[in-house]
């Protein structure tokens, strides 16, 4: 190699190590909150692993300081050795489930279907209910999400009995579908806005009619902006507590109203707490994981205009 | 929104018969009617007028669920083209309606009554009774208070996110993994997350923040026994969930700022600082409002956490409204009074809400 003929200056070499702190500075408050973002998921995976003792003594590492059991497992009747045996637990388990399989899933469609409709009459009509304008329709919509479930709860305990939809998943579904309407609509507007009404006035030239053109054009431009709301409707109701807990007993009971109710009764058996735990959140990691994109994209609908 | 025209303009050659309007209409008002009738029928029943032994309420439900129907079809047989617009947004606008301003009413009629869920006497008329109990109940009075608190930390939460957001924002590697690992607090369930943190990661003996804090040489470190560390640890558990929220807000705000900006700045010999303060914050004021006033408005709606990891305690310290109404109704059955503290929150909410976003509002947009 030959010499060097051009040389940083002294003032040059200080940028550079200034430069240098400063990623180490950026790097180091990443890593920091990831690792506060992360451990707690940590915790409670490798808590599920442990015995007694190793609850007490605080080991955290998994076969550095102590050897994972499955126990946590067992008591829920999903390890390796109980899972072909009969276990109430489980059945349990798998009953709450798919109560809460059942109702995210179809409160959010019923949500992102009536929402998305609504969306984009109001993004391309003009409308008069009464004194009531578009933009006033659209303040109505909106303005659910002030409302806190506190408001609703009560009234709707007393009305769900005498309808006798107390404890059915019915009733659930449409509480939750009216919670991430306003959602819907705040993002698909945004969504529609985006979308320019020339091609519908193509479609309508070449002879669709108005819900023709809404369903064969407009829905499959719109579909990134359906999944977002359908992604955030879903994470939305899958962990929703409080309607569950009060409106719910024994038929229709949600995943987080189990895993609330174990809480209290199991005392220290912190293994067993916390592979209901991670089994309960299990499904929205790996929605996280796999569909952050969506997520992102959602939130961020109306937040830039 | 726009109000001026039609964005999508349309020209129908409706030729909508008398005989098929007036079908229409009919269709609507006889569903209507129908409705009435069965509701009236139920009402007789239910005071003993007549005796026709109906188990519930459902009749009136699936007459109001037909009436719903008959609404929207004789929306397109009545008023054609018109009508098939107004099928976009009737269906929700129906819904919303029957599911919110219904339980509202019949909500404000039971906030004015005394009715214990558990008591044979039923619904009894008793005027303003629940607000004279309301004015005078300290724990209620606490948790407005405390929602106040728990709404100022707002403010912290706020920076936490701009910071991360700024971070995530800049030239970094892995940017897709610390994007993820710092939106999943956010996915993962309020009741999960009291057990993850507030009953394990914080338990006295055994939890490893605990065993950290007694390696620093705190001697008997317990989060939720004095009220002040209670609180602030309630609002650490709920931070920690919402401000992969804010920050997702702020980072889309961030990065719809042209680069340019920050290029001309820099080359006139701006700081980092003065880049930041001068540039960047101005242009995300907007931006943080609205992320500010919708975390305000899922902070309002703050009670999970509580409920599970505190109950409200030590001596209703970390009570939130909601989750002293859920108490009060889980352990007394007290529907009327919790429905009157729900309905006074409720209009709180409404006016402090209407303050805020008319005052940003008049801040952003100053009229000289």
């Amino acid at each position: 190699m030959s010499d060097q003929i051009f040389h940083d200056s002294n003032a040059d070499r200080a940028f550079k190590a200034k430069r240098f702190t400063g990623r180490a500075v950026i790097y180091g408050i990443l890593i920091l909150w990831a690792f506060i973002a992360l451990f707690p998921i940590y915790w409670t995976i490798t808590t599920s692993f442990k015995m007694a003792p190793d609850v007490m003594k605080g080991n955290i590492v998994p076969y550095w300081d102590y050897n994972p059991r499955w126990l946590g497992w067992r008591s829920l009747g999903l390890s390796p050795d109980t899972i072909g045996n009969e276990s109430t637990v489980r059945a349990e388990f798998l009953k709450r489930f798919w109560n809460s399989v059942v109702i995210a899933v179809s409160a959010s469609v019923i949500a992102v279907g009536l929402g998305s409709c609504a969306a984009y009459g109001l993004s391309r009509f003009n409308y008069k209910f009464g004194f009531m304008r578009n933009s006033d329709i659209s303040f109505f919509f909106l303005s659910q999400l002030i409302l806190p479930p506190v408001v609703l709860a009560l009234p709707f305990l007393v009305l769900y009995k005498a309808l006798a939809m107390l404890d059915t998943r019915i009733g659930l579904i449409l509480l939750y579908t009216l919670t991430v309407l306003p959602i819907v609509i705040w993002i698909m507007r945004d969504q529609f806005s985006s979308i320019p009404s020339e091609l519908e006035e193509a479609a309508l030239v070449d002879g669709l009619s108005i819900w023709g053109a809404f369903l064969t054009i407009i829905l499959p431009i719109a579909l990134p902006g359906m999944v977002a709301a359908f992604i955030l409707s879903l994470v939305l109701t899958w962990n929703e507590y409080f309607f569950a807990a009060l409106l719910t007993s024994s038929d229709a009971k949600t995943l987080p109203v189990m895993v609330a109710s174990q809480t209290g009764s199991q005392g220290i058996s912190w293994w067993s707490m916390a592979a209901l735990s991670f089994a309960a959140i299990l499904p929205l990691i790996v929605i996280g994981i796999a569909l952050e994109r969506f997520i992102i994209k959602g939130m961020a609908a109306g937040a830039v205009k | 929104m726009n109000t001026a025209g039609d964005l999508l303009h349309v020209v129908t050659a409706d030729n909508i018969s008398y005989q098929r309007r007036r079908f229409g209409k009919l269709i609507v008002w006889g569903s209507a009617a129908l409705m009435f009738f069965v509701a009236g029928l139920q009402t007789a029943d239910q005071n003993g007028w007549i005796d026709l032994e109906f188990e519930t309420w459902r009749p009136t439900l699936y007459a109001y669920i037909f009436w719903g129907i008959c609404l929207c079809t004789g929306q397109v047989i009545a008023r054609g083209e018109h009508g098939k617009r107004t099928l976009f947004v009737l269906p929700a606008a129906l819904f919303v309606v029957s599911m919110v301003v219904f339980p509202l009413l019949f909500g404000l009629i039971i906030a004015f009554s005394d009715w214990n869920l558990a008591s044979p006497d039923g619904r009894q008329f008793n005027g303003w009774n629940n607000i004279q109990q309301m004015w005078a109940d300290p724990f209620y009075w606490n948790a407005m208070r405390n929602m106040v608190w728990y709404s100022l930390a707002i403010i912290v939460e706020y920076a936490f996110a701009f910071v991360l957001a700024l971070l995530l924002n800049a030239q970094i590697k892995g940017r897709k993994f610390f994007r993820v690992a710092f939106l999943l607090p956010l996915m993962l369930s309020p009741v999960a997350v009291s057990w993850m943190i507030g009953k394990s990661m914080l338990e006295n003996r055994f939890g490893p923040i605990a065993r950290m804090l007694r390696e620093m040489g705190v001697d008997n470190p317990s989060f939720f026994s004095s009220p002040e560390i209670a609180r602030l640890m309630i609002m650490l558990m709920d931070a920690w969930t919402y401000i992969p929220f804010m920050m997702i807000m702020i980072l889309a705000g961030l990065q719809a700022i042209p680069k340019e900006l920050h290029e001309a700045a820099e080359v006139d010999g701006a700081s980092a600082w003065t880049r930041f303060w001068e540039v960047t914050f101005p242009l995300m004021l907007p931006v943080s409002i609205t992320a500010i006033l919708i975390r305000i408005i899922f902070k309002l709606k703050l009670a999970d956490i509580i409920i599970n990891v505190t109950s409200g305690g030590p001596g209703g310290a970390t009570d939130s409204v909601t989750s002293f109404i859920f108490r009060e109704y889980r352990d007394r059955s007290n529907v009327g009074y919790g429905t009157m503290l729900a309905m006074f929150y409720l209009v709180v909410i409404v006016i402090a809400m209407t303050i805020l976003i008319k005052g940003a509002d008049r801040w952003m947009r100053p009229r000289y």
